[in-house]
């Protein structure tokens, strides 16, 4: 193990979801193939943690395990200090009024039976309410943080929205559980730039608005050092750097990690000029 | 049983597209706005094969359930001795028994219908209910299903049904002895092979985004499986039914004309089987022997051409007129390459300069 720990600066607050010596190994007797290796990161609450690595690094594989969607080879994950690793059914679906997800592709996420209104009613019974909220004052007020409008979005199948307008009802299906934790796969790479802003200041708001604590996952460093306020740089399965976001990104001690930010496009240095 | 087999093909073909690929044939109708919104503006985007597949079912149908609502004699009328020819009030004749060819063919065509259509529910019902449980949940249940089913595939199914028929002969139970005890036989033995398709597509289905998202939304797997799973393999199930009916159909006909069909009830196939047993070939009267064959052909070749018309409809890379319309395209493309390359040089020089 390489990691360079880089820590110290980040305020010491209970973590909220942990990791510990997380291990997936896909197939059997043909070929093993480990896409996260003895991975430990902890997120600590309120705060905006992203997950940095090209493609194949293993950060979609530990989000979905984080999620419970995919089991663990070996390891541990903790939810506010309980083991979730091994839960199932009622607990299960109690752990994920806590935790929730907004996937990379906007129109794979949506089964294209549903209009956007049976998208979300599907959510109430998980759905974390206030006191004597209605169910349509709760859809109304999950999509109103993202800017759209039930009379305008509820009769909608996925094809008559935009790719923006999608993402966005996928983040206010996530919300309608009133989540502590948000896991952002991707979220914004099927984005074309300006939307890709909307949702990420959309995030940002709901952070500080909800005191959410969101996980993003990304291989757009520029992303990661505009939302998050630490890194993880995984490659291969490994974590090979973490720490607050200005040492990671403006002090990167692995070659990986200088490596991945001296791709990052440069409008001054374009390919035009060289 | 050869006429269920055309489902392993579906499957394997289906085995060889990716799951992107699958899906867009799962989504079906309801996917591309853009197909949508021509469904809208006027008619389903269907071939002339299509048509021409719903004729011939439609034809068979209609004989088969107005027909014998409006013809003046019945099925089990005796008017006229043993094979007697054709004639004005006869159109086709009389069979062994003085019976008239027309009305029995009607009344066997409905009951082979009516086999077909029990035999294929039943068949998919099962088919599916295996194949969606496999492919979805996946790990042990799937081997334990899935081995289940290769059993029962690699159980030769005539040796079944011969077995299975003769002591349905002899039941007490009275309905089991009509066409609906052969149809229910029928079913149980040839549900493998919709099982195997369907558990093919189940399994790609389970592994997409939206399935995910339905749990985190607190989704229990039942509930998953009708809402998330069945209405993508939708036109696929539709598909291997069509193919289930004819199977059926062909699988009632060959053992009744073995003998060892219902045996006071008239198909297709108890037609055949008194042609043989009474010399209809030696004896020339083909009116006995050829119309419950033709019919057969027609009915089983129209609904082939149905399954294959749909996969066409639901599968927009199969359809003819989009490879035409490439094609035409790429003509253009060749022939715009072919102007370019025939200009003058300076001119493309020029060209590149620009582009450059």
């Amino acid at each position: 193990m390489s990691t360079t720990t880089t820590s110290g600066a980040v305020t010491p607050g209970s973590p909220i979801l942990q990791a510990k010596n997380v291990t997936k190994t896909f197939g059997g007797a043909g070929g093993k193939m480990t896409a996260v290796d003895d991975v430990s990161v902890d997120f600590h609450a309120g705060k905006v943690l992203a997950v940095v690595g090209e493609s194949g690094s293993g950060k979609s594989t530990l989000a979905r395990m984080l999620l419970r969607l995919l089991p663990v080879t070996s390891g541990q994950i903790l939810y506010q200090g309980r083991d979730v690793t091994n839960i199932r059914g009622s607990e299960l679906r109690r752990y994920w009024t806590d935790v929730q997800a907004v996937f990379q592709d906007p129109f794979a996420s949506f089964n294209q039976f549903f209009t956007v209104g049976q998208m979300l009613r599907r959510s109430i019974r998980l759905a974390g309410r206030s006191q004597g909220e209605s169910d349509d004052a709760l859809i109304e007020r999950c999509l109103g943080y993202v800017g759209l409008k039930p009379d305008e979005a509820m009769a909608k199948f996925p094809h008559q929205m935009s790719g923006g307008q999608r993402q966005r009802v996928m983040v206010a299906r996530a919300l309608m559980m009133s989540p502590k934790v948000l896991l952002a796969d991707e979220a914004t790479s099927m984005l074309d730039a300006s939307l890709r802003v909307n949702v990420l200041n959309v995030l940002q708001d709901l952070r500080s608005e909800l005191d959410l604590t969101v996980l993003f996952i990304t291989h757009d460093i520029g992303q990661a050092c505009y939302l998050a306020d630490e890194v993880v740089v995984m490659e291969h399965g490994v974590i090979v750097e973490q720490g607050a976001t200005d040492e990671v990104i403006f002090n990167p001690q692995n070659d990986y990690t200088k490596r991945l930010l001296s791709d990052v496009p440069d409008l001054k240095g374009s390919l035009k000029s060289r | 049983m050869s006429g269920i087999n055309p489902l392993s093909e579906l499957e394997a073909e289906t085995r060889n597209t990716n799951v992107a690929d699958a899906t867009s044939v799962l989504a079906g109708l309801t996917t591309h706005p853009r197909r949508a919104k021509r469904r809208r503006s006027g008619g389903f985007n269907v071939s002339g094969r299509f048509w021409v597949a719903a004729a011939l079912v439609g034809f068979v149908i209609l004989m088969a359930f107005i027909g014998p609502l409006v013809y003046p004699f019945g099925a089990g009328e005796k008017v006229g001795g043993l094979y007697d020819n054709p004639s004005a009030t006869h159109l086709l004749g009389t069979d062994n028994f003085g019976h008239d060819v027309i009305s029995v063919l009607m009344t066997g065509a409905r009951n082979s219908l009516y086999n077909g259509l029990v035999a294929g529910l039943v068949a998919t019902a099962i088919g599916v209910a295996i194949g969606v449980l496999a492919g979805y949940v996946g790990g042990w249940l799937e081997e334990l299903l899935m081995g289940i089913t290769n059993v029962v595939l690699a159980v030769p199914a005539i040796v079944v049904l011969i077995l299975i028929s003769i002591s349905l002969q002899n039941t007490s139970v009275g309905f089991l002895k009509g066409i609906m005890g052969l149809a229910l036989v029928i079913g149980f033995t040839s549900w493998p092979w919709t099982a195997r398709a369907v558990r093919a597509q189940a399994s790609s289905v389970a592994t997409r985004e939206h399935i995910d998202i339905a749990k985190l939304s607190g989704a229990r797997t039942p509930g998953i499986l009708w809402r998330d799973v069945l209405p993508y393999l939708a036109s696929y199930i539709v598909m291997a039914f069509v193919l289930q009916v004819a199977g059926a159909i062909l699988a009632e006909a060959s053992l009744s004309m073995l003998g060892l069909g219902p045996s006071d009830v008239v198909s297709l196939g108890v037609q055949l089987h008194w042609a043989i047993a009474f010399q209809a070939v030696g004896s020339g009267a083909w009116w006995a022997f050829l119309p419950p064959t033709i019919i057969l052909t027609l009915v089983s070749f129209g609904l082939l051409l149905l399954q294959s018309s749909l996969d066409e409809l639901f599968n927009p890379r199969l359809r003819r007129g989009k490879r035409k319309a490439m094609k035409a395209a790429a003509e253009r493309r060749a022939a715009a390459a072919a102007q370019l390359q025939t200009q003058p040089a300076g001119l493309a020089a020029g060209a590149e300069e620009v582009l450059a």
